[in-house]
């Protein structure tokens, strides 16, 4: 049991290493990525710094992130509670469209609503973040233990009480499940946006398809992916110790 | 003192509680036992308000339950059900903090609070403080459990069903536990169960419950001798009623002056057990000795035999 989180350990700091010397010294990359260019073109992107665009990329995807955790864990609350109970349907319909309505397509409603850049990248990936992030609130909520909540009124908690003290921490493990699952998809998505003007490793990839540069694809590609599986694993590592501490085994 | 006025509540159209009256006393344990679906559960929660009474009022200590709002009533009165609900997230003395801190004492007072209990439960404090719920046995658990909910010292601890999920060694060692700590604190205890044995071991009076009424409240003695109802003998139990009076009286209570042969017994124990160990080696008196050994009297099976009878 002790080598193998060594070994998965190791593998998380080579990735992280990787990463950060591909964003602070894209250049040492050079010769790795010169087969995949034809008649001279540059093998690593140089139309802009790759630090920057990685960095405004993982912020618009947190802010996103921010805004659709809000919301959703919000109404799993609102739609959990007595009074609120009767908007549920209605709130799943609105979560269940932010993830069916395909990003591009939120993108193309509202550039000509918000205009090109940050925005229309934010709107689309706060409706396509809401889903995960909701549907685990609700799960959470829905499963705390019916004794313990009874415990929880029969002590006296107040029903805020009861809600930050009692249903929000049981509930925490699932809640950071699906962050993490929305914050893993929109890394990904998160790339469309240069389509719009949005600063992102997207910017990369489409330089590559215009001028068929298949090094910038593939660079844009595996940057964005590495920042992915790494938001994973660390979001992993953060709910295994909560719902350690919440339920056993 | 609870009082308890023609209480009554109502779901729909069916009603689960129906006009219910009881006077209970301070520092007594009364019982509420039924059948389930006779309303027994439902009673009791009305006391903390968890349900809202339909009709009727709620007296503790002569002030009406509903004149604040009912979280902080309920921080008044101490409560435990069956599975004891403690929180899994939060560490046995976090636990049984919970309804002082909702009262803000100050952390100090908690502290000692909360080390007190867990030696009068006889949890280490050193080793289970800091432990989670689910590092203890279930014995240990429920005694959190309680312990929790006598932690701001209530003067009403309201239990439903507390040791229906225990098996019966630790059972039993929880309904002795039970008695010593309303002795202790003098706490007035309302418990709810279904098992006719632990009402009479533990209540002062029980209050038998049917169809949402009560048919019976009495002592347990009372309630063997002059049953009410055909549905209170049944349930009380027809056939070995006259052992169940032999368990109610002590060999302390019932023993006679002067010596005898035969076997020791101790004076805390019952007629019950005394009698069983009289037939088991064929002996036809028992020594009764206190607890520091010192005899204090002599119990014959005729004497014995004799309580058992209406």
């Amino acid at each position: 049991m002790s080598r193998a989180p060594r070994a998965s350990t190791l593998l998380r700091f080579a990735a992280l290493a990787l990463l950060v010397a591909f964003l602070v010294t894209p250049q040492s990359f050079a010769p790795l990525f010169a087969p995949l260019t034809q008649y001279g073109a540059p093998p690593i992107y140089d139309q802009g710094n790759l630090l920057t665009l990685a960095l405004a990329q993982l912020g618009t995807v947190c802010l996103a992130a921010a805004a659709s955790t809000v919301v959703a864990v919000g109404l799993g609350i609102l739609v959990t509670r007595a009074s609120g109970a009767q908007f549920l349907p209605l709130s799943r319909t609105l979560v269940n469209i932010g993830q069916t309505f395909p990003p591009v397509a939120v993108l193309a409603v509202a550039v000509p609503l918000v205009g090109f850049g940050e925005k229309p990248t934010l709107i689309a990936l706060f409706a396509y973040g809401l889903l995960p992030i909701f549907e685990n609130t609700l799960v959470g909520l829905r499963t705390c233990p019916p004794a313990v909540l009874e415990a929880a009124s029969g002590m006296g908690m107040s029903a805020p009480q009861r809600l930050f003290s009692v249903e929000l921490p049981l509930a925490m493990p699932l809640i950071l499940e699906g962050m993490r699952l929305s914050l893993v998809i929109n890394v990904g998505t998160a790339t469309i946006g240069s389509t719009v003007a949005a600063k992102g490793l997207g910017e990369v990839i489409i330089a590559g398809l215009l001028s068929s540069n298949t090094a910038f694809i593939l660079q844009g590609g595996l940057l964005t992916g590495l920042m992915a599986i790494l938001l994973y694993d660390a979001l992993a590592a953060l709910e295994h110790r909560l719902m350690r501490s919440v339920s056993p085994e | 003192m609870i009082t308890v006025e023609n209480l009554s509540k109502l779901y729909d159209t069916t009603t689960v509680v129906d006009g219910v009256s009881l006077a209970i006393e301070r520092n007594s344990i009364t019982a509420i036992v039924g059948t389930s679906g006779s309303g027994k559960s439902t009673l009791l929660r009305m006391i903390n308000r968890l349900v809202e009474p339909s009709s009727g009022r709620v007296l503790i200590d002569g002030q009406d339950t509903r004149a604040e709002p009912a979280y902080l009533l309920r921080r008044r009165i101490g409560y435990v059900i069956q599975g004891n609900g403690l929180f899994p997230h939060r560490t046995v003395a976090e636990n049984i903090a919970t309804v002082p801190r909702l009262l803000r004492w100050d952390a100090r007072r908690i502290a000692s609070r909360v080390r007190e209990l867990l030696e009068v439960f006889q949890l280490d404090p050193a080793r289970y403080a800091e432990a989670l719920p689910h590092q203890l046995s279930g014995g240990q658990q429920q005694r959190v459990g309680v312990a929790r909910a006598l932690a701001a010292e209530p003067g009403v601890l309201l239990m439903d069903e507390p040791f229906g999920a225990l098996d019966p060694i630790i059972r039993d060692k929880a309904q002795e536990d039970l008695l010593a700590i309303q002795a202790r604190f003098g706490t007035t205890v309302v418990v709810v169960t279904h098992d006719m044995e632990e009402a009479f071991r533990l209540a002062d009076r029980v209050a038998v419950m049917s169809a949402g009424k009560v048919l019976q409240y009495d002592t347990p003695a009372v309630l063997l001798r002059q049953p009410a109802d055909p549905f209170v003998s049944r349930l009380t139990g027809l056939a070995d009623r006259a052992m169940r009076l032999l368990s109610l009286v002590t060999a302390g209570e019932a023993a006679l002056p002067g010596a005898a042969e035969g076997p020791t017994v101790a004076a805390s124990v019952s007629l019950r057990e005394v009698l069983s160990q009289l037939l088991w080696c064929g002996a036809q008196s028992a020594r009764v000795v206190d607890e520091r050994g010192v005899v204090c009297g002599r119990l014959t099976v005729e004497a014995i035999l004799a309580r058992g009878r209406p």
